[in-house]
Parts: C-alpha cells; sequence; structure tokens
C-alpha cells in the first residue's frame, strides 16, 4: 500500500486517536455536545497538527536532541495561536461555544504525540499524510460523539431536529455527566467486541496520557505505540 | 463577587475535571490509590496556585501594557512548564521530604490541561492578582477533591466481581459519571 494512503488509514482507522489511543480525552468529553462543536473542535485540532507535523519534521535535523520538546512546544503554540486568531475573526459563534478549549489544543497529547511518535523521524511529506489521517480521525470521532449525544440528549443533529416528537431527550448525555457516561459505554462495547484500546492500560497502569506524552523521565504510553510501529 | 464565592465556584460548582473536563488523564490515569491521587493533588495545588501568580504578572506587566495579549498561549506554556522545573530543583534542593511525596507527580504537571486552562480561565475572566491566585487555588482543590474521591471509590470497587467488558476503564468511567451528576447539582447552587 502507497505510504501516504497507509498513514491515512492508520489515523482513521488502526490508530483513531479517540477510540484505540485514547489521546486528548479532555476535548474529546468537554466538547462533544453537539456535533457542530465536535466537528469545529476536529476541524481546528486537524488544521494545528498537520501544520505542526509539516514543520516539526522539516526541523527534525535542526533541532537539539535535548530541547525538542520546548521547542515543539513553541512550534505549536505558534500555530494554535493562528487558528485561534483566524477562529475569532471568521467564526466567531462556534469559536465562542469552544471557548478555552481552543487554546488548550497546545496540551492535545495527539499533537505532541504525533510530533514525537512519527514527525521527529520521518519526511516531511509522510508527516503531513500522517498528521491528516489522525486529524480525520480525531474529527471523526469527535463527530461520532457529539452526533450520539446530541441526537439522544437533545433529539437534533446539528441543530437539526432529527427524532420523532414523542421521543423524550436524555438531557443528561448533553450535559457533563453524560461525557464519561457514552465514553465508557463505548470502550465497554469495544471491551465486549474485543478491539483492544489503551483506556484499560491507561487505567490499570497509571499513564496519565496527556500529562506524560513526550515528557522525559516518564513512562509515556508513545513508546510502545512506536514499538508497535 | 467575594474570595469565598470565587473558591467555591471553583472548587465545587464549576469543578475542573467534573464539569470542565481538565486533566482528565491524570483523573482516570492515578486515581488507583487514595494516598497517591492525595499526593497528586497535593502538587496540583501547589503548581495551580505559583502558576496563576506568574501568568496574571506576566500578562498584567508585561503582555497587557505591550498589545502582545494574543500571545499569551505561547508564553502561558513555557512559563508553566519552566516553572515546573524550578520548582522541582528548587524542592529537591530545599525541601528532600516534599520532594520525595511531590516530585514524581511534577513532570505529569507540565502539559496537565488543567494549568494552562486556569491561567487563561482567569484571563478571560478578567481576574486581578489575588482573585486569579484564588481562583487557581479553589480550582486545584477542586481537582484533589475529585481525584481523591474518585481513587476512594475506585479502592472499594477493586474486589467486586463485575462483568468482563465493564473492567478497566469502562467501570472507572461510570464511576465517574455518577459522581459528575452528584457534583451537577452544586450549578444550582445560588451564592450570595
Amino acid at each position: 500500500m502507497n505510504k501516504n494512503v497507509e498513514r491515512l488509514y492508520n489515523g482513521i482507522v488502526k490508530e483513531n486517536p479517540t477510540f484505540i489511543l485514547m489521546l486528548g480525552m479532555c476535548p474529546t468529553l468537554a466538547v462533544t455536545t453537539s456535533a457542530t462543536n465536535a466537528i469545529g473542535m476536529g476541524l481546528s485540532t486537524m488544521v494545528v497538527l498537520i501544520i505542526s507535523n509539516f514543520v516539526i519534521s522539516l526541523f527534525r535535523k535542526l533541532i537539539p536532541d535535548e530541547v525538542r520538546l520546548p521547542a515543539y512546544i513553541v512550534i505549536v503554540a505558534s500555530f494554535v495561536t493562528v487558528v485561534q486568531l483566524i477562529m475569532q475573526a471568521y467564526f466567531v459563534e462556534i469559536n465562542k461555544s469552544l471557548g478555552v478549549y481552543i487554546p488548550l489544543i497546545v496540551v492535545n497529547c495527539i499533537i505532541l504525540g504525533r510530533a514525537e511518535a512519527y514527525a521527529s523521524k520521518n519526511d516531511p511529506v509522510p508527516s503531513i499524510f500522517d498528521g491528516l489521517g489522525m486529524g480525520l480521525g480525531f474529527t471523526l470521532g469527535l463527530f461520532l460523539l457529539g452526533a450520539f449525544r446530541e441526537l439522544l440528549g437533545a433529539g437534533t443533529v446539528f441543530g437539526i431536529q432529527i427524532a420523532p416528537s414523542f421521543y423524550e431527550p436524555i438531557a443528561v448525555l448533553v450535559k457533563a455527566p453524560g461525557a464519561f457516561l457514552v465514553l465508557g459505554c463505548i470502550i465497554m462495547v469495544m471491551n465486549a467486541w474485543g478491539i483492544s484500546t489503551r483506556a484499560n492500560k491507561m487505567v490499570e497502569e497509571g499513564c496519565a496520557s496527556c500529562a506524560g506524552c513526550g515528557t522525559p523521565g516518564t513512562e509515556n504510553c508513545d513508546k510502545k505505540e512506536e514499538v508497535k510501529a | 463577587m467575594s474570595l469565598f464565592m470565587i473558591i467555591i465556584t471553583a472548587a465545587l460548582v464549576n469543578n475542573v475535571v467534573l464539569s470542565q473536563f481538565l486533566g482528565i488523564c491524570s483523573f482516570v490515569g492515578v486515581s488507583n490509590k487514595i494516598k497517591t491521587s492525595f499526593s497528586l493533588g497535593m502538587a496540583v495545588i501547589f503548581v495551580i496556585t505559583i502558576a496563576s501568580a506568574v501568568a496574571n504578572l506576566l500578562y498584567t506587566l508585561i503582555l497587557e501594557p505591550f498589545g502582545l495579549d494574543y500571545l499569551q498561549t505561547i508564553v502561558f506554556i513555557l512559563v508553566i512548564a519552566a516553572l515546573v522545573q524550578l520548582v522541582e530543583m528548587f524542592l529537591k534542593k530545599t525541601s528532600p521530604a516534599l520532594y520525595q511525596a511531590l516530585g514524581i507527580f511534577l513532570p505529569l504537571i507540565t502539559t496537565n490541561c488543567a494549568v494552562l486552562g486556569v491561567a487563561l480561565n482567569n484571563v478571560t475572566d478578567g481576574y486581578n492578582f489575588i482573585e486569579s491566585v484564588i481562583n487557581g487555588f479553589g480550582t486545584a482543590v477542586g481537582y484533589t477533591i475529585a481525584i481523591v474521591l474518585l481513587a476512594g471509590i475506585r479502592e472499594s470497587m477493586v474486589d467486586n466481581d463485575v462483568p468482563g467488558p465493564v473492567q478497566g476503564a469502562p467501570l472507572v468511567l461510570f464511576a465517574a459519571a455518577l459522581m459528575g451528576m452528584a457534583f451537577f447539582g452544586f450549578s444550582t447552587l445560588t451564592l450570595g
């Protein structure tokens, strides 16, 4: 299979960041109250991911190994700021509902994780496709969660009434506790189907993925992922 | 808003984990034992309180006067990362006992979204220096309450016989969901 296509497939299906790798849990839980928010968050993360993967891959031979994480953080934070300014200018409504989660893309472990696991070792073009694949996988995951929660919790998808009028929405699903509930159910179903996700490992071994990813001196899950790849 | 109300709002009403979903990874990852999660909570209180103070000073003294407030994300994340390193070195030198207890968690906190989230929220909400520190402290206390409670629930569930697919992550998430529903009750609280 063509390497770039393989990257796309890897990001969307094989190592889907939302369902398999369980990366970026904070935005996954926080913004999936509606399909619109989910798509907005997914696409902004994807844009940052593609550009930062590209730039990090471009500079991978210039960045000294000891300071690579601060360097990656500066690169990622710059593009997050650019995306945030664009959102403020052109997508006012969605920016308002995503709020603090847009600047928080900086600490989304998908981005640093991909920088560390892929972009820092590969050429720019495959890195772009890696970012695109992971970004699409993340967007798809968020969209499915968001649409599911919005449909059952409010009876709508993208704000359009879908559920029949006799359906009484389960309001808790679009409130904060519903996020944990829906994600728990999804992992439960995947466990039952025998699809292995990183979630159980994370809970058992105490790998604080968001915090630990790429941080030197901590057990991080990305190392294991590298070995697998 | 009085300082007391800021603390109650930050710790309970807008609980950082259960209603804002910041720091989820360490919340589900480091909540096996009450003792460890309490130490992590203490480390988070320590770092978030200092980080809120430093971020506020930087914002009001440097970024705002020079019209650079669009750089806040970059500046805050770098300052937090550097600050955690400094705190770690400082503790190692001055208080080995405290370092023993909190040290291993400090690197984990660097990219904990809660730290950056609080610093950014302080700016959005227009808090002054004292209010920022109090808000940071309250948020971190809320984080500690949530993670210690979850650890307590998990400790008492260890020997329970749960169906295979529910074991592991789903069980933790369901416990968190029930806690979230309980904390949701605080949102109807009217203060003052």
